[in-house]
């Protein structure tokens, strides 16, 4: 019985705190995306004409993310009825803006007026440490083509 | 070196083909990190000592397939892929390929 109430107390925690990262998460993101709003990103490949172009570089930008404890029960519990999982979509959805964010930045950085063939990828890095059970690492990978015209 | 993952350098024109080059690199990060993350994973977010990781891992397999096209005499990759795989618990694999070309 107090095994289960430690549980419980222990969940609830968790909840709150991932919710609260999530939040802070999002904030971040949106004051970051708007800053980058000047730059087009796109996945086609013929937005310019070549011989304006000044140069051309590969980028990339990744995250690692893994889902709270929360989420993971949350999950199980979903899987079992199946359905749409919220808690994993947010998740996802978030660390693929962050990666796509910080490959603009990289390429902002260096000076590129826009990216062109934008390519996401996404790949399972293993469980919790020890866990098999875990919640699951993923790896969010975007990479494109930063172009830097000349300038008129 | 130009590297880009469009078929084309743009403002270059491809004069040699040279064929696939590619470059990989397994890594693992030490105990240290992998127990942070261990803590991490039960609050969620980012896992910053692998992102770190794998961003350090990934330019080097990068500059391996720059390295292997320059010894072919190329002095250019286009159409650049990138792959990832786990291994084991902690250590994944991380593979770049292109083309290598020479341009003018």
């Amino acid at each position: 019985m107090v095994d289960f109430l430690i549980f419980i107390v222990f969940i609830i925690g968790v909840f709150f705190i991932g919710q609260h990262i999530q939040k802070k998460h999002c904030a971040s993101l949106e004051i970051r995306e708007q800053a980058l709003l000047y730059m087009p990103t796109v996945v086609g490949r013929k937005v310019f004409e070549d011989s304006e172009v000044e140069k051309a570089w590969l980028v990339h930008g990744a995250v690692v993310v893994s889902g709270d404890y929360f989420k993971m029960v949350y999950a199980g519990l979903i899987k079992f009825f199946g359905g749409r999982i919220r808690a994993y979509e947010s998740l996802l959805d978030r660390s693929r803006r962050e990666a796509l964010l910080r490959m603009k930045e990289s390429a902002a950085a260096d000076g590129a007026h826009m990216v062109v063939n934008v390519r996401f990828e996404t790949a399972k890095i293993g469980s919790m440490v020890g866990n098999q059970q875990g919640t699951g690492m993923f790896e969010m990978l975007v990479y494109g083509t930063a172009i830097r015209m000349k300038s008129q | 070196m130009i590297v880009t993952n469009i078929e084309t350098v743009p403002g270059h024109t491809i004069v040699e083909h040279y064929g696939i080059v590619q470059g990989s690199t397994v890594r693992a990060k030490h105990v240290g990190v992998d127990c942070v993350a261990g803590c991490q994973n039960t609050f969620g977010g980012e896992l910053k000592g692998y992102s770190q990781l794998l961003e350090e891992s990934r330019s080097e397999a990068v500059s391996r397939m720059m390295q292997q096209a320059q010894q072919m005499g190329a002095n250019a990759i286009v159409n650049v892929r990138f792959g990832t795989s786990s291994i084991t618990q902690g250590a994944s694999e991380l593979l770049a390929y292109g083309t290598a070309v020479r341009v003018e």
